[in-house]
């Protein structure tokens, strides 16, 4: 508005509290008004989170950062109001790449607070045939995350006719989360894939490639038993009973860890075995 | 209601113990108890709540049962923090009424649980503070139960308890429906009448020992002829 640039309110910091700048970030818009779905059909970039957040207002803000409008939260970054509850965490995940491929391991237990919220939960999810991603961290966020990966990937394969690679992939999910560094959103996912390719994707903002990575608050324990054995040349019986015998004796020690293992092998030509094992213990 | 509560690190009110001088804020939540319980058997599924409403040492109503039928076939039970379970459920209503406009069929259960985890994911930075487990029939007429998070994640179970005596309840069925830690015997699949009576001895165990939980028990069963209700008294005091 005219009147509004004159003034000079735009930069002020009554124009946030005031006027919602954009339908995506208005704290004004409440789940109430939107019912959740995503704001009027802009023309947005693909990297564009397609999902609305609802930012709540910050009290005590005197810093008002001015960032340019393609930033996600004009203004504040989002802090979460004071929760009243713990939210799932803890866990032990790793991956790493052999002769035969690759192999993704994780436990099974998500816990919330000192309670186990749920022993059956499958951290390990395919986001394609050929690629399988490992979540640890928040179980909302790697949920969510994954999900809007999955869209995302397979939006940019009817788009393109083509697999995206498993960097493009890393770099897409590590773009998609940079809007939220800074906020409590905890994810740290492992992207193992078909090209003997494993990629570290982190909240933080952290992008790695590397060939054994172990995530989670049992990753030492899981570090210890797999610095010992792992070599390129192992058979695929040994490396299955490695990554087994790597996230068991996590859970033997770490109280977050625990209940059953999952396992996936992802070879070259493609397939995924999957393979849950039953250790109670 | 203003609620100046605050709550510590394990949730419980700090109010009441002195710790010295302590600032309070205005929270935006507040505890109204309540446990909710979901079941899916062969061919049907049961979603039970009491029907108690607290608030800190008081009782705000003894009949306020905590499911909320969705569809004919999908009952959704919520916890938590009162306020937050009527907005969500009005704003599920909504949704399940604009897909119905815009696709001419009501929601499957899987469907509905997976707008449900969007919707919470929406608000991860002032969350619902609602613990929500739907139970239904699923596409093939097998009983399916969703348990939530307060943010969002979600999951397919064959039972669940949530809110405030969930982890008095939920090793209880353990034990009886997932057979766990027994040893010798037969893993019986579960009957709509075993799991009814089930049900609503778990209750009655949870108003014993938990304060939030009491007043009634609803029961709803969803078949697929329909959805049926009962009420059963539980301890008032």
């Amino acid at each position: 508005m005219a009147l509004e640039d004159i003034c000079n309110l735009r930069n002020s910091c009554l124009h946030q509290n005031w006027l919602p700048a954009s339908p995506a970030t208005s704290f004004l818009m409440t789940d109430c008004y939107n019912l959740g779905l995503k704001g009027p059909k802009k023309s947005q970039r693909n990297n564009e989170v397609p999902l609305q957040f609802f930012i709540p207002p910050l009290l005590n803000s005197t810093s008002f950062l001015n960032r340019s409008p393609s930033s996600y939260f004009q203004g504040n970054p989002p802090v979460t109001v004071r929760r009243p509850f713990p939210l799932s965490h803890g866990t032990t995940t790793l991956g790493f790449v052999f002769q035969g491929g690759v192999i993704a391991a994780a436990d099974t237990r998500a816990s919330a607070g000192g309670l186990v919220a749920c022993p059956e939960v499958e951290k390990i999810n395919p986001i394609h045939s050929h690629l399988v991603v490992t979540s640890s961290g928040s179980g909302a966020d790697c949920m969510l995350w994954e999900r809007i990966l999955t869209r995302e990937i397979r939006l940019y394969q009817l788009r393109h006719k083509r697999c995206l690679s498993i960097s493009g992939t890393a770099k897409l999910l590590s773009f998609m989360l940079h809007p939220f560094k800074g906020t409590d959103v905890c994810v740290a996912l492992t992207l193992c894939g078909w090209d003997k390719e494993l990629i570290y994707v982190c909240s933080d903002g952290a992008r790695l490639q590397g060939n054994i990575f172990s995530v989670g608050s049992g990753s030492p324990y899981a570090y210890g038993v797999l610095d010992r054995e792992l070599s390129w040349s192992l058979s695929n019986e040994e490396a299955i009973s490695l990554a087994r015998e790597a996230v068991f004796r996590a859970t033997h020690r770490d109280a977050y860890s625990g209940n059953n293992v999952d396992l996936f092998h992802i070879t070259a030509q493609g397939c995924l075995t999957l393979l849950i094992h039953l250790f109670d213990g | 209601m203003f609620s100046v509560q605050t709550f510590g690190d394990t949730g419980k009110m700090k109010d009441y113990h002195y710790t010295g001088p302590v600032e309070h804020r205005f929270s935006p939540y507040a505890f109204n108890g309540g446990t909710v319980l979901a079941v899916a058997g062969e061919d049907f599924a049961i979603v039970a709540s009491d029907t108690r409403l607290s608030e800190g040492y008081s009782i705000h109503s003894r009949d306020s049962p905590k499911c909320y039928k969705l569809t004919d076939t999908t009952v959704i039970g919520c916890s938590g923090f009162h306020g937050d379970c009527l907005t969500l459920t009005k704003i599920i209503d909504a949704r399940l009424k604009m897909y119905k406009h815009s696709n001419n069929k009501t929601m499957t259960s899987g469907a509905i649980a997976a707008m449900l985890s969007t919707i919470l994911y929406g608000r991860r930075f002032f969350p619902y503070y609602v613990y929500n487990i739907i139970g239904g029939l699923d596409e093939e007429g097998k009983g399916a139960v969703y348990s939530f998070d307060p943010v969002g994640s979600y999951q397919r179970d064959t039972y669940k308890a949530g809110g405030s005596a969930s982890a008095m309840l939920q090793p209880l069925l353990d034990n009886q429906i997932g057979f766990k830690n027994m040893e010798g015997v037969q893993h019986v699949p579960l009957t709509q009448d075993k799991a009814v009576q089930l049900v609503k001895d778990v209750f009655i165990s949870a108003a014993e020992r938990d304060v939030y939980t009491g007043d009634a028990l609803r029961v709803c069963i969803i078949t697929k002829e329909g959805i049926d209700e009962q009420t059963v008294a539980l301890r008032k005091d």
